[in-house]
């Protein structure tokens, strides 16, 4: 006798005893702590933390090896872990500025008030395989010194003082909150940047790579890229003024984009910006291509059609969270709307069939 | 961080109330879909986030649950919904849909008729009934503000121009009180008639695309079609094979490789209702063949 299946229950507990015990992987290879995580593999740490919206080092690493490494799984633990956390206000804007730099290029002046420093990057490493560290090869510690004092106002804005960049306008009003109130269209600026901010790294970057490669080119520039510890203050209303309650690395880009003007807006320099959660400069850098191509209407641009324009396109895709999890959800038992689309070809293919014999009898 | 860590049912009071007064625009305002801030839930989106949420702001500790996935209790995704509010609200679960206050459902709608204080929740992965016609929301919002449903018409035309019948047979779009055209979320068209009129409150919850829509109960609901090609709520014209049962929605199981199959009722609750009944279909053990 037929006996429909069961046991989804027990099924579900084996499966994910045996992906605890994966996930552990060969028992005779020392185990991970989430501090070796946190300190070695800091960008993927970044990713995490950039992509799951929460500034947590240490939580970051916990997702990132609690999802053997898959690290948009570690984003939605850390997303689904950032909702249940009560919210007690707002920090005060903070101030880019005034970070503490630790890595600050310029693509557009050779030399600015700050000065350029190269920082930690790959850029200009050869990308050769090293093999002293698959031999537990300390690496030498490098030499340190005591920081300048180093003054580096934006540099964007130095061209602001000669009017050729497009001017920036102080607003009072709150910006919506992306996780408080539901994503609608039209989306202005602040809501874009949010999206993207928080958005996939290999979405954002595909989409910043077609704007380069022609399908709505914006002609960008990095004017500046920084990453740097800025301070967090907040007001607290029984005290009457803001108090720094601690302080997160952040890399932000501002792209100039060359525009030759349009019917509303003179012949200037524009700007994409983007800010990132953590050190993440492909993010960061194609956040801003991104924004400055979504921005074609405010600026009297023509939408060329090109995917990068489309704010309803990009936005309502760039979060992975989303796409990952309707993407999957097709591998979710379907029997039911399988079975109404089985009797629907079969009727189909009766009427069909049954037509031709008749065609075929006349 | 322990169970006690969540408040119950695992949203905090805060979102519960935004939801609750998503769910009550929508019930004011049958058919059309509310846009709510969807949270991050701990299961992914498209398994059932938006109904979770809405469940979760509907439970009260004195609730009794059920949960199915494709009629069923005890599929995957059933069992750890089930489970899921079993740990966060500690509430009373069953199977038995007659016994149940709350019905969380997957892509169908019981076997056995709703009754007045009973909720039925569903699971929506795409609300909007206008989608792979048009598929900026911006747009489609407006087709519903002006009511211009004539491109959901052409498109059922143009199926019975093609096919000699309306190729939908899930997900399959009704209009609501005469205004608004709603998804129904993909459940069979079998399912449709038992819209309309039903005595309990249908609640709808899309969790990815942050809307919520609702029908109160005995709201008039149509399935849309055409005078010469009336709507055709069709199911596998056959009996269940365990039950006997010949006006359930019935599930085919491949049973060989030699093409052999059978036919059961989806809807597992009823369906082992009516065993313990003493109803047979082909294949039970001491049943007459059919």
């Amino acid at each position: 006798m037929y006996v429909a299946t069961k046991g989804g229950e027990r099924a579900i507990d084996a499966a994910h005893q045996w992906l605890a015990d994966e996930r552990r992987g060969d028992r005779s290879v020392p185990e991970l702590s989430v501090a070796q995580i946190r300190e070695q593999m800091a960008l993927a740490v970044n990713r995490v933390m950039a992509e799951g919206s929460l500034y947590d080092p240490d939580l970051a690493a916990l997702a990132i090896k609690q999802a053997r490494g898959d690290l948009i799984e570690a984003v939605f633990l850390i997303r689904a872990y950032r909702t249940t956390l009560p919210r007690f206000g707002a920090s005060v804007p903070v101030e880019t500025d005034r970070m503490d730099i630790i890595r600050r290029i310029s693509a557009t002046f050779k030399d600015a008030p700050g000065g350029q420093i190269l920082g930690p990057t790959f850029d200009y490493t050869h990308r050769l395989l090293d093999f002293k560290l698959m031999a537990d090869g300390e690496a030498p510690e490098a030499l340190r010194k005591e920081a300048d004092a180093v003054v580096a106002p934006h540099i964007l804005q130095l061209l602001d003082q000669d009017g050729l960049m497009e001017p920036l306008t102080d607003g009072d009003e709150t910006p919506p909150d992306l996780t408080r109130e539901p994503l609608e269209m039209p989306a202005d600026r602040p809501l874009r940047l949010q999206a993207l901010a928080r958005g996939d790294e290999g979405f954002v970057l595909s989409m910043a790579y077609s704007t380069q490669r022609g399908y709505g080119r914006t002609h960008a520039f990095v004017g500046e890229l920084r990453i740097g510890t800025c301070a967090v203050e907040m007001e607290i209303p029984e005290l009457g003024f803001a108090v720094e309650i601690g302080e997160i690395e952040l890399t932000e880009c501002e792209t100039v984009n060359q525009f030759t003007g349009s019917k509303s807006e003179p012949p200037q320099f524009t700007r994409g910006y983007g800010l990132v959660m953590g050190q993440s400069e492909r993010k960061s850098i194609s956040m801003s291509l991104v924004d400055r191509a979504l921005r074609w209407e405010e600026l009297g641009e023509d939408n060329v059609g090109a995917p990068a324009q489309d704010a309803e396109f990009v936005l309502y895709h760039c979060d992975n969270i989303q796409a990952t999890g309707f993407l999957e959800h097709i591998k979710l038992p379907h029997y039911v709307d399988f079975q109404s689309e089985l009797e629907l070809i079969r009727k189909l293919r009766r009427e069909a069939a049954d037509a031709q014999v008749k065609e075929a009898a006349e | 961080m322990t169970d006690q860590a969540y408040n119950f049912a695992y949203l905090d009071e805060a979102t519960k109330r935004m939801i609750r007064r998503a769910l009550l625009k929508g019930l004011a305002i049958p058919g059309y879909q509310v846009p709510f801030a969807s949270r991050e839930m701990p299961m992914p989106y498209g398994w059932g986030t938006g109904g979770v949420q809405v469940t979760a702001a509907c439970l009260t500790p004195e609730d009794t649950l059920k949960v199915i996935d494709q009629g069923a209790d005890d599929t995957t995704n059933a069992v750890s919904i089930r489970k899921f509010f079993e740990r966060t609200a500690q509430v009373q679960t069953s199977e038995t849909t007659a016994e149940a206050t709350v019905i969380q459902t997957r892509h169908r709608i019981p076997e056995v008729a709703l009754t007045e204080g009973q909720i039925l929740v569903y699971q929506v992965p795409i609300p909007e009934p206008l989608r792979f016609l048009e598929p900026r929301e911006s747009e489609t919002r407006r087709m519903h503000a002006l009511e211009e449903y004539g491109l959901m018409h052409v498109k059922l035309y143009e199926d019975i121009a093609r096919h000699g019948a309306i190729a939908t047979s899930y997900a399959y779009p009704v209009k609501v009180e005469g205004r608004y055209v709603m998804d129904p979320s993909p459940i069979p068209k079998f399912d449709n008639p038992k819209l309309g009129g039903n005595a309990a409150i249908q609640l709808f919850g899309a969790g990815r695309e942050q809307r919520i829509y609702a029908l109160p109960p005995y709201t008039d609901v149509v399935s849309l079609d055409f005078e010469d090609h009336p709507f055709d709520p069709s199911k596998a014209d056959h009996a269940c094979d365990l039950c006997g049962s010949e006006v359930s929605y019935l599930d085919e199981v491949i049973t060989d490789d030699k093409g052999s199959r059978i036919f059961v009722c989806s809807d597992t609750s009823y369906c082992t209702t009516r065993q313990d009944e003493g109803h047979t279909g082909r294949l039970s053990p001491e049943g007459e063949a059919a």
